[in-house]
């Protein structure tokens, strides 16, 4: 795939998070998570169930405030931001159950979210005339959803819902797009297809993503690094070929995977 | 909660489907027949007239239906957009009507903006109750504060003037129910562009997904109180329009059994349906003038068994009825059109 540059370091990371606390009753979720996220890199997050891999997710977008630390975007912190104010700066995401609006056909799913990127305010336009239609009936297309297009969300497969999920993300055209097992619930046989094309367009686009992911062949073909998570915080960090040939990540990670 | 709005469907606004073109016909076949009530029936002008003030505070209520929201206390902005307008009539005998509408709608915009600033925090039944309660204050304030308000007895709306002519009552009765099927097809129609539009539909996400819609960059408390205002200006038009055909305006314009009643009539029309405000207005209207002209409390009795019916059996209230029956016609017409008969 693409060379990696060196990262440049005059510039802040993209993304950086510091000491990251935070406790669900006994339960340590995310336990000093210190994270730099360069730009232009496609990063996998790896680790068991439970491991705080969302909840890490949850507190870099703002959903969740952390009881210590810090979440920095190129450097800027932007801990006590609400979701909105963070995502209108570049940061989007794709969820693990997908968020749609349920009521809403696929395509008003995506037409929405261009309408919020661009800040329509015509009372009198009917959403379907938006001149950003063309450019989301593309995005359907790249996640293979053109022939649901018209049908309400609630009638749409688990796969299909996921898909268009991470389209709806994209729509705003983020600077980070943040996916959280993107491919869970996509027939095996679309997964890699659809894999290659989001990660192609990703790259063309220059969008820096970091994704959740259970499936290590996903892993091993898109990411460009990995973070394996455990018990609330990255154990271990590399390429892909370091991380899935290490001893550790083979017995309690792709050994419970295989499982 | 959301049961009440389960059939609010946002999609019929933005897709008409294959029935545009009857709908349209049959909407306009109805505003005509409308029109010449004052020509075929003169006894009937008033009623209408009244229902027609009601459905655009029902339409109000619907807006709110949309987002999944009830309201139990949107008989507030109707009476302070009534009280506006009386007050304003007051101290500026023989205003001219556009005036007094105006004043009527700031009023209510005002405290829309207000009261929805607050009450958008919540959701649900406690969204519900809490529009009752300013409701509930706004009625004791005009109680208690007599010497201003006239307490129960409430205070008069002299006519005011149109156009810079002091008009005999006929004529004014007249210019008002003219007035009124011009603000009933001209909001009816501004809404259903509302709702189909950007801002409308993203108004209309509230009811399925917050957390999306938050994570698109927007606020679901704005949004929610974008159609809230939209709504509270809507009651408001209709207090004004009910104010200056009573000519007097008392604390039951803002009592709750009003709130309750728009309520009513937006589910017997058809929760979240434009046009079933204003058909569910002149049927509840109709039959609560005629029935109780038969028997003392029967309108009740009719009304609610018609409501028990509609929700058991045709949920999609009266413009779901009339939806099906243009379904199914359009469907003979062409078989190969699956999307439309949702
Ligand atoms: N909002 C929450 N309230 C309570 N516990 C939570 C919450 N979110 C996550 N947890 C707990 O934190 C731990 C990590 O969860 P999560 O981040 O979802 O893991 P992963 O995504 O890696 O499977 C789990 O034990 C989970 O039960
Ligand atoms: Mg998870």
């Amino acid at each position: 795939m693409t060379a990696l540059k060196k990262p440049d370091t005059a510039r802040p990371p993209l993304l950086e998070t510091r000491d990251l606390l935070i406790k669900f009753g006994g339960v340590t979720a995310a336990n000093n998570v210190t994270m730099q996220i360069e730009a232009g890199k496609n990063l996998a997050i790896i680790g068991p169930n439970g491991a705080g891999k969302t909840t890490f997710l949850n507190i870099c977008t703002g959903w969740l405030k952390p009881h210590k630390g810090k979440v920095f975007l190129e450097g800027k912190d932007i801990t006590p931001l609400p979701p909105r104010k963070i995502v209108r700066r570049g940061v989007a995401r794709a969820f693990q159950i997908p968020q749609l609006f349920t009521e809403h056909t696929a395509l008003e799913n995506l037409l929405i979210s261009a309408a919020a990127r661009e800040g329509l305010r015509n009372p009198l336009q009917n959403l379907h005339t938006i001149s950003q239609r063309d450019e989301m009936m593309h995005l359907l297309d790249l996640v293979h959803c053109t022939d649901v297009a018209d049908r309400v969300v609630v009638e749409l497969s688990e796969g299909q819902r996921k898909l268009i999920d991470i389209a709806v993300a994209l729509a705003l055209k983020p600077r980070l797009l943040l996916m959280d097992e993107p491919t869970s619930g996509v027939a095996s046989s679309q997964k890699h297809e659809v894999m290659e094309i989001l990660v192609g367009a990703l790259s063309e686009a220059g969008v820096t993503s970091v994704f959740v992911e259970h499936d290590m062949g996903i892993v091993e073909r898109h990411a460009d690094e990995v973070a394996v998570w455990n018990a609330g915080n990255v154990q271990l960090r590399g390429t892909p070929r370091e991380i899935l040939e290490h001893p550790d990540v083979i017995r309690d990670v792709i050994g419970e995977e295989v499982a | 909660m959301s049961d009440l709005s389960q059939n609010s469907s946002s999609r019929g606004a933005v897709n008409s489907g294959s029935m545009p073109s009857m709908r349209a016909l049959l909407t306009l076949l109805a505003v005509l027949l409308l029109a010449a009530v004052p020509f075929i029936v003169p006894s009937m002008q008033l009623l209408i007239n009244l229902a027609l003030a009601k459905g655009l505070a029902v339409l109000g209520v619907t807006v709110l239906l949309r987002a999944g929201q009830v309201s139990f206390g949107h008989a507030l902005f109707f009476g302070i957009s009534a009280y506006a307008g009386a007050f304003l009539t007051a101290s500026l005998p023989g205003a001219d009507i556009i005036l007094v509408l105006i004043a009527g709608v700031l009023g209510a915009a005002i405290s829309g903006l207000l009261v929805g600033l607050f009450v958008v925090r919540y959701r649900g039944i406690f969204f519900g109750m809490l529009n009752l309660a300013f409701s509930m204050i706004f009625w004791s304030i005009l109680e208690k504060f007599y010497h201003i308000t006239g307490g129960a007895d409430g205070i008069r709306l002299t006519r005011p003037s149109v156009l810079g002519m002091a008009l005999e009552r006929d004529s004014f009765e007249a210019v008002v129910f003219y007035l009124s099927v011009v603000l009933m097809v001209g909001l009816g129609w501004f809404t259903l562009r509302w709702f189909a539009s950007p801002v409308g539909q993203i108004f209309q996400t509230i009811k399925t997904n917050e957390t999306r819609l938050e994570y698109l960059g927007l606020s679901p408390k704005r949004a929610l109180l974008s159609g809230y205002l939209l709504s509270a200006m809507l009651c408001g038009v209709g207090g004004s329009l009910m104010a200056m055909t009573q000519g007097v305006v008392t604390p039951e314009y803002v009592w709750w059994v009003r709130s309750a009643e728009m309520v009513f009539i937006a589910v017997l029309g058809g929760a979240g349906s434009v046009r079933g405000a204003f058909i569910g207005a002149l049927i509840y209207e109709i039959v609560r003038v005629y029935a109780s002209a038969f028997a003392g409390d029967i309108w009740q009795l009719l009304l609610g068994s018609f409501l028990l019916v509609i929700i058991l059996f045709a949920p999609g209230g009266i413009m779901g009825i009339v939806d099906g029956l243009m379904g199914r016609v359009s469907r003979k017409q062409h078989a190969t059109a699956p999307e439309d008969a949702r």
